[in-house]
């Protein structure tokens, strides 16, 4: 068994409007086993369809006009995500691979309590279980990601911007899949209660060795979080490499004209022309 | 030259259930024409309350603002002379736009009602404020949903300075956009700044470009202020505990990797190679 965990290989996806959009363009890259690897770059560069369209969480008008996903399970198992069918496609996801979607402000349900849409996973995913083992797992997975079992009752609006992102992170977590795509989980939130969310998803990484792919503009953050990055640009990963030969010697221009657009929070001034 | 006077404002909200909240603890600073004050603090430490009350959406419980040394009117055409002084950029560019109205009618909005210029001149002044954001003439005939994000903040900004205000409150003006254009945005805000000679008071959580942009940055902690100094004082050498920690919590590549790669607070990247370089390459 390789280190890999997903190998994506000769992957595009075009939006089938007019005049169409080539949204994705003949990606290949290997995401490891247990790895953070971060995809960044501007609105619009592809990033989001990207990591959807690993998961084939894509809508029409987008089409996968090329490529493949494979995912090396641990059970030394090869999947070809193109090749299955809807029924194992639906048992696929959430099981192998979670999403932390954007926004996590608006992904929860306002009319249910957490502790009920944490329940849907199981009941959806192990409907084998029973009522109560659902519920001590709830409860077991807001300990984890410390709301506290006690919380489960709560809707999502008693609950603070960062105790919701929590949830979420509790619900990618609640069937241990192998990989989380995080869709910019901290954009919302200011910069305290970030560091601690990146801070738990740093421990959860270590307890339970899921890979993540982590989607953020925000590249300074990236750099801190991730093993590797890739940087996109216009569909094309144009670089990808460690976060700190990406920091120290970035190679492509548009690698390094994405680092110099960052104000620096210790650094040299003059970015600001004050 | 014009000044601003926030002297001793405390406000207290009264919530059902929870009794009384102090937004703001005695909180006093000035804000001069021709400088910018940044102000940070994490979420629920005060920053907007202190914006309301600058623009009288909300009156002090206690203390006052002043403007040139007299009493901010609580109603009438003096709060409305006011508020013509005074002008806010939000945070949001696609929610303080009407999606129903062109560009042209967000900008002569604020000429019109402040009879700023003749009716004959409003459309060369659009056209002017337009260029002074840097959109072109064309922009001024169509709607916010056909413009980026960037676009809009830069007619916000527009429709902000149509009054021909002495100051400007900027509520995390570019939080909403791209880091691609952020900086775009914030050296046209400084230009704008320094060439009109505006007080601007920029309200953010990211305590880089609130080093960057601002002369003087203040500190808000649960309504009270911590720390206030110059920019680079207080972000280089915080004294208050407070302000270190947000400091600490804000990424920072340069001393990321400059120390011992993955001392850290977020645990070290698996892969990342250790060296003790000094600093990075840029």
């Amino acid at each position: 068994m390789s280190d890999a965990l997903l190998s994506v290989n000769n992957f595009s996806v075009m939006y089938d409007v007019d005049p169409p959009v080539h949204a994705v363009t003949n990606i290949d890259f290997e995401l490891r086993r247990g790895e953070i690897l971060g995809l960044a770059g501007e609105s619009g560069c592809g990033k989001t369809t990207l990591a959807y369209g690993i998961q084939r969480l894509l809508k029409a008008p987008a089409v996968i006009t090329s490529g493949s996903v494979v995912f090396h399970d641990t059970s030394g198992q090869d999947i070809d995500i193109s090749q299955l069918d809807i029924e194992d496609m639906r048992r696929f996801r959430w099981d192998k691979i979670s999403m932390v979607f954007q926004g996590a402000m608006n992904a929860l349900n306002p009319v249910a309590t957490i502790g009920s849409q944490l329940e849907d996973v199981f009941e959806v995913h192990r409907p084998s279980m029973t009522k109560r083992e659902r519920r001590d797992a709830v409860v077991e997975l807001l300990e984890i990601v410390k709301v506290g079992g006690q919380r489960r009752r709560s809707f999502p609006h008693e609950l603070s911007g960062g105790m919701r992102q929590r949830v979420m992170i509790a619900m990618a977590l609640a069937l241990r899949p192998q990989l989380m795509v995080m869709d910019e989980p901290t954009t919302a939130l200011d910069v305290l209660v970030q560091r601690e969310i990146l801070r738990q998803i740093s421990e959860l990484r270590h307890t339970f060795g899921f890979s993540v792919i982590f989607i953020t503009h925000d590249l300074p953050l990236l750099l801190e979080i991730s093993d590797r990055i890739a940087i996109m640009r216009q569909g094309v990963i144009v670089e990808l490499d460690t976060a700190e030969r990406i920091w120290r010697d970035p190679k492509d221009d548009y690698t390094k004209q994405l680092l110099s657009s960052f104000p620096r929070l210790t650094g040299e001034k003059g970015l600001v022309n004050r | 030259m014009s000044l601003l006077e926030f002297d001793s404002v405390t406000k207290v909200y009264s919530v059902r259930g929870a009794g009384q909240i102090k937004a703001l603890d005695d909180v006093s600073f000035t804000l001069e024409s021709g400088q910018t004050i940044g102000l940070v603090g994490q979420s629920g430490s005060g920053k907007s309350t202190i914006a309301k009350i600058l623009t009288q959406l909300e009156t002090p419980s206690s203390g006052e603002v002043r403007l040139d040394g007299s009493a901010i009117p609580r109603r009438g055409r003096g709060l409305r002379s006011y508020r013509q002084q005074l002008r806010m950029v939000f945070q949001d560019p696609f929610a303080s736009l009407n999606p129903y109205h062109s560009v042209r009618h967000h900008v002569e909005r604020p000429l019109r009602l402040d009879h700023v210029v003749p009716a004959v001149q409003l459309d060369g002044e659009v056209r002017r404020l337009l260029g002074r954001v840097r959109l072109p003439e064309s922009v001024a005939d169509r709607r916010p949903h056909e413009l980026s994000g960037g676009q809009r903040q830069r007619v916000a900004i527009a429709r902000a300075l149509a009054s021909r205000p002495k100051f400007l409150v900027a509520d995390e003006p570019v939080s909403m956009l791209d880091v691609s254009i952020r900086l775009g945005v914030l050296n046209l805000l400084a230009e704008l700044q320094r060439d009109e000679g505006l007080g601007v008071l920029y309200i953010t959580h990211d305590l880089a470009t609130a080093r960057h942009f601002s002369n003087e940055i203040i500190v808000l902690n649960q309504g009270r202020i911590v720390e206030s100094g110059t920019a680079d004082d207080v972000i280089l050498r915080p004294t208050h505990p407070y302000t270190q920690e947000l400091r600490a919590a804000s990424p920072d590549p340069e001393k990321f990797f400059a120390s011992a790669s993955g001392s850290g607070t977020v645990s070290a990247p698996a892969t990342a190679a250790v060296s003790g370089t000094e600093g990075g390459t840029r």
